[in-house]
């Protein structure tokens, strides 16, 4: 058996590509596979079992960190992609007018500075503001995450409202229905795939932040990233195998849901 | 011009006028959140250091910017260079650039490959690389920690088959640190060299082959030059998030193997020396900057680069 | 509103797009009169300005200068939803999250009819477009013909008092253009509204219209029926744009009974048609349908001379190249009878007689 000369073959490629997909899995699948260790070792196997999760579960800062993560990531991610589908309605599907690539850049600032950068900047802020006003609540880590999120909420809905045509809504126009009425009963169902994408991926944004997070929270306000950032640094058990293996698996379910909905044409 | 001209007119400047408001909220938020901030930090840079922290307001001078890269000594208050600093901006180019490299041979390959598959197949195989780009940065970098730490699988390994007698060190070198970039940003560099890959003409490469290159010209003859605009998205992309890394140094480096993120952050904590540390931020968002000109250029001329 | 009435009228509207030296006039100082039950055609080239002005009266686009009044009333500083004028796009525009019914429906609904006049109209409107088992179907779900109708459907079920086409059996295959260009004709008769047609089909402009007018470069150059532009065409571009035509240069002799006497350059007098708005004297074009001529052998009476050309046979009919002493080729059409033949062999001399009242001069 012989087999055809391929024309987009090319040697030695496919085992590269085998590498750098084992490059990318098996350190996670190690992970996920010492969650469910028996014994207190994240090397040593001895035996299945579940009391990792079933430790971490009862774990009462684990319980508020996680808490606290959702909470900042649900109110975030609303707060951005609502302005950032206003702000998407506001500079797509235009002839290009005076500050229109001036709200690009700005929109898109966070994503081109360093998070460490940002971290520090928010830092230097929010603690003179926190001495001034007295107040160090949660506001300060959601105005933060807000921030960062809103251009990661605003891609795939100016992507979704790009692609849209524009006859659909003139149709709406010419068959009665005021500019409100065309954007309720037709821009807005037509957009809703992109809104939703744009929500979960600030709502994953938001719930992996661990850079600027470190940097803006007051005392005891720690997120389940800071958290486990704080665990790293003593020795670890695998508990926070079983916390990262959750967390995984929620950010997978999110990711592929984007991806889907994403995928969906119009 | 007639009435309704002057109509239209007032309608596109109302226009103008909705969408500014509807943006308002958004440019709000990055300003109080994020770019404002920014302004600050370039203000901080400029004044003298507080003696626990923070700056004396209002009292200006130029020593955290001549901090970045000279020192004065503590005995005889002679000038010299502030060789810590300028080893650890020298250790993140050069980490960051070899992780660039590293990245683009294993990347380069695999989105090649990705881009070869039927069409309803790739959707999966890029699915699959953007599976670890969204896992949280810190797993994935705890994840590495396992691999490598000396009781982790790598020296296990190693020592089971009787190839070392001691457990390799690998944490806390600027190998672990390597390693580490190397597996977080690898999805970077895949991402928009598979995009510029998806647009390729094969019929090119055929026309290649059936002008007598062989497999390797092709590649180096047609395909690299036409895949070139993705080759230069991809580096920059992993050589920007390489260079301002925080976590991954952190983490895996231990206290002595710096970077700038981690320099940045010793200066507003046990350095209490927060002009230096705004002067390094700056500096680094300065080389960010640079590098992203780079990428405007390049994608304006028409390379590709996907947005997941 | 009596037939007849004046529905739409364009008084001297002009749209300018862009400022300064980018300025260019889609539309230059246009006036039409539509009147009220009329199938009326804009036909022109792409880029001739045809579009424009359907934008304009849909309300799409504001005229830079001039006014639009439907039924005698200014509607060009009117926002699109609040002209009873409804439009059938170019690419149909449905909307894709809706159903057919719901589609059609959604005119209706957003005057705020209640609900049971819209459901009655719905089904009225999808028997009319032959649609009714088809009403819970997503605008996705169905074919291209289809889908052409639910947008003529959703378009007519307002009752609008003018009904605006843009190209809409553009995406459709000649099978079924030619299906639906009967349909049209048959709705526009049962639901007596107003019909504006965009069109660049000379051939589709010519079957379906009542009048015609053909645009070139932002400017209406004729308005007239379907056999007054094609037999009487007044603009050499007109001549052109519809049909082919022969070009004959000569020079008006004298004008007799309303008809020009032309001296042709390569010898002969023809008596031509003078179209209203042409000052018959000095140098002129004299145009000639193909079909509007014979072929004479040497010797025979005829109004022109020359030397055949080429022959080539169409199936129904064989057209006959035929080079003038004047310099100009003449082109003559002429229907196979079986087993006919004329005789003419490419090379012989011949002569061209042309039918009585069939030339007719055309301005540049």
């Amino acid at each position: 058996m012989s087999r055809g000369f391929s024309i987009t073959g090319q040697p030695g490629f496919p085992f590269i590509a085998l590498l750098c997909f084992a490059v990318l899995y098996l350190p996670v699948a190690t992970l996920v596979f010492y969650a469910f260790n028996a014994g207190d070792s994240v090397a040593v196997w001895s035996g299945f079992s579940l009391r990792w999760f079933h430790s971490a579960w009862q774990n009462t800062q684990v319980q508020e960190a996680t808490m606290r993560s959702a909470l900042i990531a649900v109110v975030a991610a609303t707060i951005a992609t609502v302005t950032a589908t206003m702000a998407a309605i506001a500079t797509t599907r235009t002839a290009p007018y005076r500050g229109l690539t001036f709200k690009y850049a700005f929109i898109n600032q966070p994503l081109m500075v360093p998070e460490i950068v940002t971290a520090v900047a928010l830092l230097i802020v929010f603690s003179r503001l926190k001495v001034w006003t007295g107040y160090s609540g949660l506001g300060y880590l959601i105005a933060a995450h807000t921030a960062f999120c809103i251009p990661f909420a605003y891609m795939p809905i100016r992507a979704r409202l790009e692609g849209m045509d524009l006859t659909l809504e003139r149709a709406a126009a010419d068959l009665y229905a005021t500019p409100w009425a065309a954007f309720r009963r037709v821009t807005l169902p037509l957009l809703w795939p992109g809104i939703l994408a744009g929500f979960m991926l600030a709502f994953v944004i938001s719930l992996d932040d661990v850079v600027i997070t470190e940097f803006v929270k007051s005392a005891g306000q720690e997120t389940l990233p800071t958290y486990m950032l704080g665990q790293l640094k003593r020795s670890v058990t695998p508990e926070i195998n079983a916390i990262s293996t959750v967390f995984l698996g929620i950010s997978i379910l999110l990711v592929t849901m984007f991806f889907l909905i994403s995928r969906k044409k119009t | 011009m007639g009435i309704t001209q002057q109509a239209a007119d007032r309608a596109e400047r109302d226009a103008i006028r909705k969408r500014w408001l509807l943006s308002a909220p958004a440019l709000t938020i990055i300003f109080f959140a994020a770019i404002g901030p920014l302004a600050v930090v370039v203000l901080y840079s400029f004044m003298v250091k507080g003696d626990y922290g923070d700056v004396k307001y209002w009292q200006f001078s130029l020593d955290g910017w001549f901090n970045v890269v000279a020192e004065r000594d503590m005995f005889d208050d002679t000038l010299g260079l502030a060789w810590a600093n300028i080893s650890i901006f020298w250790r993140s180019l050069k980490l960051s650039f070899i992780t660039t490299i590293v990245t683009l041979f294993f990347g380069f390959p695999t989105a090649y490959l990705i881009a070869t598959r039927a069409p309803n197949k790739r959707d999966l195989w890029l699915f699959l690389i953007t599976i670890p780009f969204w896992t949280n940065i810190l797993i994935r970098t705890f994840a590495m920690q396992e691999v490598i730490r000396n009781e982790g699988i790598v020296n296990s390994a190693l020592m089971g088959m009787g190839l070392v007698d001691q457990p390799v060190q690998i944490m806390f070198t600027d190998w672990a640190i390597l390693f580490g970039m190397v597996y977080v940003y690898l999805p970077l560099m895949v991402l928009p060299l598979y995009a510029s890959m998806e647009k390729l003409d094969f019929r090119l490469v055929e026309a290649g082959y059936d002008l007598y290159a062989n497999r390797l010209q092709v590649l180096r003859r047609i395909i690299i030059p036409l895949v070139k605009p993705g080759i230069v998205a991809g580096c920059i992309l992993v050589f920007i998030p390489s260079l301002g890394a925080y976590v991954i140094p952190r983490v895996l480096g231990g206290g002595k193997n710096m970077m700038l993120g981690n320099l940045i952050d010793l200066q507003f904590g046990q350095g209490r020396n927060w002009p230096l540390g705004s002067a390094l931020s700056i500096t680094l968002m300065i080389i960010v900057t640079l590098a992203l000109l780079v990428y405007v250029r390049n994608t304006s001329k028409g390379g590709g680069h996907g947005h997941v | 509103m009596a037939a007849g009435q004046t529905a739409i009228e364009a008084k001297g509207v002009t749209k300018q797009f862009g400022a300064g030296q980018d300025a260019v006039k889609a539309l230059d100082n246009v006036s039409v009169s539509i009147r009220q039950n009329e199938f009326f055609t804009l036909l022109g080239p792409s880029g001739c300005g045809k579009t424009t002005l359907l934008r304009l009266i849909a309300g799409f686009d504001f005229p830079t200068e001039g006014e639009i009044l439907l039924y005698g009333e200014n509607i060009a500083p009117l926002p699109p939803y609040k002209r009873p004028v409804n439009t059938v796009f170019q690419s149909y525009a449905l909307f894709p999250h809706m159903t057919v019914a719901q589609n059609i429906g959604f005119g209706l609904e957003m005057l705020g009819k209640p609900r049971a006049e819209i459901d009655e109209r719905v089904s009225q409107m999808l028997r009319l477009v032959r649609m009714e088992e088809l009403a819970n179907r997503r605008t996705s779900q169905i074919s291209g013909g289809q889908q052409q109708r639910v947008a003529l459907a959703r378009a007519l079920a307002p009752a609008p008092k003018v009904l605006l086409l843009d190209e809409p059996l553009s995406a459709l295959d000649y099978k079924l253009r030619k299906d639906m260009q009967i349909e049209l004709k048959r709705l526009q008769h049962e639901t007596g509204i107003t019909f504006i047609f965009v069109t660049h089909d000379q051939e589709e402009a010519l079957t379906m219209s009542d009048r015609i007018a053909v645009m070139s470069k932002g400017k209406i150059l004729q308005i007239g029926s379907p056999r007054d532009i094609y037999d009487r065409p007044s603009v050499r571009f007109v001549a052109n744009f519809i049909g082919e035509t022969n070009f004959i240069e000569g020079e008006v002799a004298e004008v007799v009974g309303g008809k020009a006497m032309v001296k042709l350059n390569g010898g002969g007098v023809v008596a031509a048609g003078v179209p209203e708005t042409l000052k018959p004297e000095g140098k002129v074009t004299v145009v000639v349908r193909p079909e509007h001529a014979d072929l004479v052998a040497h010797g025979g009476k005829a109004d022109l001379w020359g030397r055949l050309e080429n022959v080539v046979y169409f199936g129904t009919d064989t057209h006959y190249y035929v080079k003038l002493d004047g310099g100009e080729t003449f082109i003559i059409r002429q229907q196979n009878s079986h087993g006919g033949g004329t005789g003419h062999a490419v090379g012989d001399a011949v002569g061209v007689a042309l039918e009585p009242n069939s030339a007719q001069l055309v301005r540049d």
